[in-house]
Order: structure tokens, then C-alpha cells, then sequence
């Protein structure tokens, strides 16, 4: 087991209205840590210190729940394609190495603490449309409904977001196209979701704007960081939808 | 609100009108180019000066031109705005600023149309200005033609003599090109023409007519300068 000595610079934020400012830190780290279990060294000899710890968000650490929103060196959840901050090993980094540790930077996403941003934004994408309206009861049969493989998976594809916002920290637009355009699809693509889906998209877009997102250019930044490797075309089949929705529909 | 009010100021609906006053303009460019390749046609400037003399007087391409020039001001004030909405949504850049998985093209599509808008200003103040609003140009006569045309091929061909006007159109014809490149599968990538089969084919396509398209502009002033 092979330690390393870092350097990290790490952005401090008391809130959203304090400036902010990188601070130094220096840490000792060994290769099987997470960069997460990496902070928490750091954090565990603050304390001791009788310092601040970094505030930083995580939850389930299994690369699933989204929460561990951090820039690493300039990209979300750091240098590997397809991984979440707290799947990132210290392996991937070297003895020596400066690494530089900022929150998500996007105007929809007011910073709370340090590394720590508020992403109810995207709450509200989803309250305004990005559900099923089922009436409760007895559970139907499963595969009352036939699916093909390829809907199904397209579906699956999408429904892999996490929702942890790097698309929109990637982007140089602040833009929570694919966010949305994932949240869209995986239920529009589906024989149970397509039912609704003009109110939806219309619903999601209109709530995306008001949160102050900027808009999507198509530099598809967002596909390259997602860790879900979220598509593009998902972005494609929402302008889709929400064209047929504008000039089709009653809405 | 009003659904088409709703529609046209929602960001995908600003991404239509984006898309679709893009389409035209890609249009218009592979007419104006294949149109203009008459000035290396070595008659003199006969067959371009009468096209330019149609294409100026005909009621249907006038008709067209307002389209034209229409699509022109909303494609740039729609993208000037885009941009300015986009750099407030973004706020503070990351520390090193650097974007990945994305195109220099792709990240400075609003840079690269002020520049083809300043462009534009000076190409159309040269000769689409001074055609239209001005009597500076001489008139010639040509056999077989029933009346006098402004010679506006003597202006093109003295204009491109200068240095510094080539340079100009060339970095004038560059900047479109990395915008096209850009800008092509963009335009169907908002209208949400997106497909496994026909994507890539739109790349394809979308770098060839740029290649063919600005080397097809570049030729023009290089022609003029060289000979």
C-alpha cells in the first residue's frame, strides 16, 4: 500500500452570499482510499485541529445516490469518465499532485456551504411533471403491458440518472438539459408514461427556465461528464416532444 | 400566456428559431456561393454582372431577400441574447476554465458570429450597399442583352486587389467555417433530429458542404488577388 502526499486547494464558502476563496490543504492519502474517504482524512485532522471541517455532500458512497456534487480539477466528480466522486479511487491520482476542489458552478445552483450545493432546482423540474399519475390499487399483473426490448432499454438507459447535477456544473451554459431530457424520456418512452407526456414536457421545461438554467448549444459537454453517460439524443427526443407538445396539443 | 408567446420564449422554442434562421442561412450560402462562382467564369464579368442584375430586380428573389435579411437580424439578436442569458446562468467559471468533451467551436458560437455579423457589415456595405443605394457603380451594356446592368464585377474585381480586403475575407470565410461546423448538426440536433442511423450522416454531411462551401468563397478574393 503506497502512500501519497497532496496538495489540495479547496474552495471555502460560509454561504451563498460570501465571495469564497481557495484554501490549502495538505494530506497524506493511500491509494485504495475514495476520494471521498480521502476528505474525510482531511476533515478528521481539521477537527482535531479544532478547525472548520470542509463541508462536502455524500450519501450512499456506492456511486448511485448522486449527492457527492464536487469539481475535481475543473471537471465534475473528477479526471474518469463514467464515476462518481466517491467511486473515484486515490489510484488514479500521483504522489505530488495538486488537486484543485470547487462546488458545481451554475446560477440555478446556489452554493450552501463549501463544496455543498443546493440542487432543489431539479426537485422542482420533477414535481412540476417528471411523474406517473397512477391511481392507487390492487398492482396489475406484470407484463400486462408489452414492451419491446429496445423501448425498454432506451428507458433504462435514461432512468440511470442519479440526478447529481454534473451535467449542469460541465456545462459552459449552466444548462439542465440532460438532466431533464433524462427525466423526460425514461418516462415518455414507456406505453404507461406516453400518456401524459405533452403536459410533462411542457410542465418540466417551463419549471427548468424559471429556475434560471441557461440554454442548451449543443457542446455536449454534459454526455462527456455525466457518470451515468447519460445521451444526448435524450436531449434531441425532449426538443422532439416538446415541439409536437407545443404545436400539436391542447396545451 | 399565450401557447405560441410561451413556445418562442422557452428555451427549446429559442433553439427552433435558432435552428430554423440557421437552415435558411445554410441555404442561402450554397446559392449565394454557387452563384457567385460566375465571377471566375473569365468573360469579362458579362455573365455575373446579369446574374447580379436578376437576382436584384426579380420580384420572387426580392420577396426571398426580405426572408433573407429578416432571418439574418434573428439569428444574431436571438444568439446575442442567448449568449448574454447563458453567461448569467453560468456565474463563475471553474478554476480551470477549461470545458471538456466539448469543441472550441461549440463553446464560442457567439464570438464566432459577431465576427461573421462584422463581417457581413462591411461585405454587404461594399457591394450589396452601394448596388443598391448608390449610383457609383458604372453601367455597361452587353450584345444579346436587352439593357444597360450596373457593373458591379469591375468593383469585386478591383476590391480583391487590396491585401488587407483578402485578408478580411479570409478570416471573414474561416470564422463561418468553424460555425458551420458547429452549427450544422446543432441546427438539427434542436429540432430534435437525433437517430443512430442519420447522425452521423448529418456530420458527414455537415463537414462537407462546409469544406465545399467556404473554400468555394475563399477562391473568389484569392482568384481576383493572384492573377
Amino acid at each position: 500500500m503506497s502512500n501519497m502526499n497532496l496538495t489540495l486547494h479547496i474552495w471555502r464558502q460560509k454561504s451563498a452570499d460570501d465571495p469564497g476563496t481557495f484554501e490549502k490543504h495538505q494530506v497524506v492519502a493511500n491509494e485504495h482510499m475514495s476520494f471521498l474517504e480521502m476528505l474525510d482524512v482531511l476533515n478528521q485532522t481539521l477537527i482535531e485541529q479544532q478547525k472548520e471541517p470542509i463541508v462536502f455532500e455524500h450519501d450512499c458512497r456506492e456511486g448511485i445516490c448522486g449527492a457527492c456534487s464536487m469539481v475535481i480539477n475543473g471537471r465534475p466528480h473528477g479526471p474518469l469518465g463514467g464515476t462518481t466522486a466517491c467511486q473515484l479511487h486515490m489510484r488514479h491520482f500521483s504522489d505530488g499532485d495538486q488537486i484543485w476542489i470547487e462546488p458545481y458552478r451554475a446560477k440555478a445552483f446556489k452554493v450552501v456551504r463549501d463544496l455543498m450545493v443546493d440542487r432543489s432546482s431539479f426537485d422542482r423540474i420533477i414535481q412540476a411533471g417528471g411523474y406517473i399519475s397512477v391511481n392507487t390499487g390492487q398492482a396489475v399483473d406484470g407484463n400486462t403491458i408489452p414492451i419491446e426490448k429496445e423501448r425498454a432499454s432506451a428507458s433504462m438507459d435514461a432512468a440511470a440518472c442519479i440526478g447529481c447535477g454534473a451535467c449542469v456544473a460541465a456545462c459552459p451554459n449552466g444548462s439542465a438539459m440532460l438532466f431533464t431530457a433524462a427525466k423526460a424520456a425514461h418516462l415518455g418512452i414507456l406505453p404507461q408514461g406516453e400518456v401524459e407526456e405533452d403536459r410533462r414536457v411542457v410542465a418540466m421545461v417551463s419549471q427548468m427556465d424559471k429556475e434560471g438554467f441557461g440554454r442548451c448549444s449543443n457542446t455536449y459537454a454534459c454526455e462527456a461528464e455525466c457518470p451515468k453517460e447519460i445521451s444526448v439524443s435524450n436531449i434531441a427526443r425532449l426538443n422532439r416532444a416538446y415541439l409536437k407538445a407545443s404545436l400539436t396539443s391542447d396545451l | 400566456m399565450n401557447w405560441i408567446t410561451r413556445f418562442l420564449t422557452s428555451s427549446l422554442g429559442q433553439k427552433v428559431i435558432m435552428s430554423l434562421t440557421g437552415i435558411f442561412l445554410i441555404l442561402f450560402l450554397a446559392v449565394h456561393m454557387s452563384g457567385n462562382l460566375q465571377l471566375l467564369a473569365n468573360d469579362g464579368g458579362r455573365s455575373f454582372n446579369i446574374y447580379a442584375e436578376f437576382m436584384s430586380h426579380n420580384p420572387l428573389i426580392r420577396i426571398v431577400s426580405i426572408g433573407l435579411y429578416a432571418s439574418i437580424l434573428l439569428h444574431a439578436i436571438q444568439g446575442i441574447l442567448l449568449a448574454l442569458a447563458n453567461r448569467k446562468a453560468k456565474g463563475s467559471t471553474h478554476s480551470t476554465g477549461k470545458v471538456a468533451g466539448a469543441t472550441w467551436a461549440s463553446k464560442n458560437m457567439a464570438l464566432l458570429g459577431i465576427l461573421i455579423l462584422a463581417f457581413l457589415c462591411l461585405h454587404m456595405g461594399d457591394f450589396w450597399f452601394k448596388m443598391r443605394f448608390t449610383d457609383q457603380l458604372q453601367m455597361v451594356s452587353y450584345d444579346g442583352y436587352d439593357h444597360a446592368v450596373q457593373d458591379i464585377y469591375s468593383r469585386v474585381s478591383v476590391a480583391f486587389q487590396e491585401l488587407w480586403i483578402v485578408i478580411v475575407y479570409l478570416l471573414g470565410v474561416f470564422a463561418l467555417a468553424v460555425h458551420l461546423v458547429h452549427g450544422f448538426q446543432s441546427a438539427f440536433q434542436s429540432l430534435g433530429i437525433h437517430h443512430k442511423k442519420y447522425t452521423p450522416m448529418i456530420n458527414m454531411i455537415g463537414w462537407i458542404y462546409t469544406i465545399l462551401i467556404t473554400s468555394g468563397f475563399a477562391i473568389m478574393p484569392l482568384y481576383f488577388f493572384l492573377q
